[in-house]
């Protein structure tokens, strides 16, 4: 049975999806691809000085597609484009539906058949859930949340702490989350 | 000052809610089951929203535990209806519309503002009850990760 009491969030593991500066402040963010701030978030951590490591937190009762844009980015990720498939989602979540995904995936040049049915399996569905999995034991109630410098920053909050970890080269931070 | 959450050890209090259907939900249907109150203080609001989305989405799992999860506010049964639809959740949900907050206050759950206090409630078979949490405020919304542990109390 699985076991979703309290536990401290994992730390890095091999498998994670991780980008950034290895020298940089680790952020591990908990994010759901429908999750419009999630969107913001992201575009904005783009422009720190981070080592960012991602995480599903696919709410299925509010955002119906959030399950399976997370379960298309790991596809991709099979065929190592999974962080190019995550912008490519983030950046338009108005168009989530299979054909989207399927358009996303040919844009890419990934093998079409491939995608569709590791997309499907349930070891990627495994591994979405392990990540949901990890971020209710963590104690994640909304996202986005982040976990940075040994404390954890949910939805409005997360931004500017991590600006505050890693300074903007340009101190324009323009967009604002609530 | 609000009164005092009910503690684990306690007998559950005798209570009356209703449920969607407009039947009554009492201190008889905790027997033999393990239930969850979900306190929260208003169908719609975006905490609330949030914090019903979440636990759906664990659902088969507190299931899994044997758990019934119950969401409880002092809403009238066809307003908690509309909201789970809107949500498209299957948690149950029970009224504390009237005499409105009875049953909050019976669990010392009542916030006096007029509205139940985001809080939950594990009651064991024997109708005591095993586990209570009271969030620091109506806004922080209680971890599933707290339910699991209170259901793991309780099993103890």
């Amino acid at each position: 049975m699985t076991d979703l009491g309290s536990a401290p969030v994992p730390e890095l593991s091999p498998d994670d999806h991780v980008r950034g500066p290895a020298a940089s402040p680790l952020v591990i963010e908990y994010a759901d691809f429908e999750c419009p701030y999630c969107a913001i978030l992201g575009q904005r951590l783009g422009d720190l000085a981070l080592r960012r490591v991602f995480r599903h937190f696919p709410v299925r009762s509010s955002h119906p597609r959030a399950w399976a844009a997370a379960c298309a980015a790991e596809a991709a990720g099979r065929q190592g484009r999974f962080w190019d498939m995550h912008d490519l989602l983030f950046a338009d979540q108005a168009r989530l539906e299979d054909p989207h995904l399927w358009s996303r995936a040919r844009g890419l040049g990934l093998d079409l058949e491939r995608f569709d049915a590791d997309r499907r399996t349930d070891a990627v569905r495994q591994r979405v859930r392990r990540d949901f999995e990890s971020g209710v034991r963590a104690g994640v109630v909304t996202t986005p949340t982040v976990f940075a410098d040994g404390q954890v920053h949910a939805g409005s909050e997360a931004l500017p702490a991590l600006t505050a970890l890693a300074p903007l080269p340009s101190s324009e931070v323009g967009t604002e989350i609530k | 000052m609000a009164e005092e959450i009910i503690q684990p050890g306690t007998p559950a209090p005798e209570f009356t809610l209703r449920r969607e259907d407009s039947t009554e939900f009492t201190r008889a249907d905790l027997e033999d089951n393990t239930t969850v109150l979900v306190f929260y203080p208003f169908a719609f609001s975006r905490v609330c929203t949030d914090q019903l989305n979440l636990y759906q989405d664990v659902l088969g799992d507190f299931e899994a535990k044997g758990a019934t999860v119950y969401g409880v506010s002092c809403d009238a049964p066809y307003s908690q209806s509309a909201f789970r639809e809107k949500l498209g959740v299957s948690i149950e949900q029970l009224s504390d519309f009237e005499p409105k907050g009875e049953a909050c206050r019976a669990f010392g759950v009542y916030h006096p503002l007029g509205f139940p206090q985001r809080a939950l409630v594990i009651i064991g078979p024997d109708a005591v009850v095993k586990w209570s949490y009271l969030a620091p405020s109506p806004t922080e919304l209680p971890g599933a990760n707290l339910i699991f542990d209170g259901l793991e109390q309780a099993a103890a």
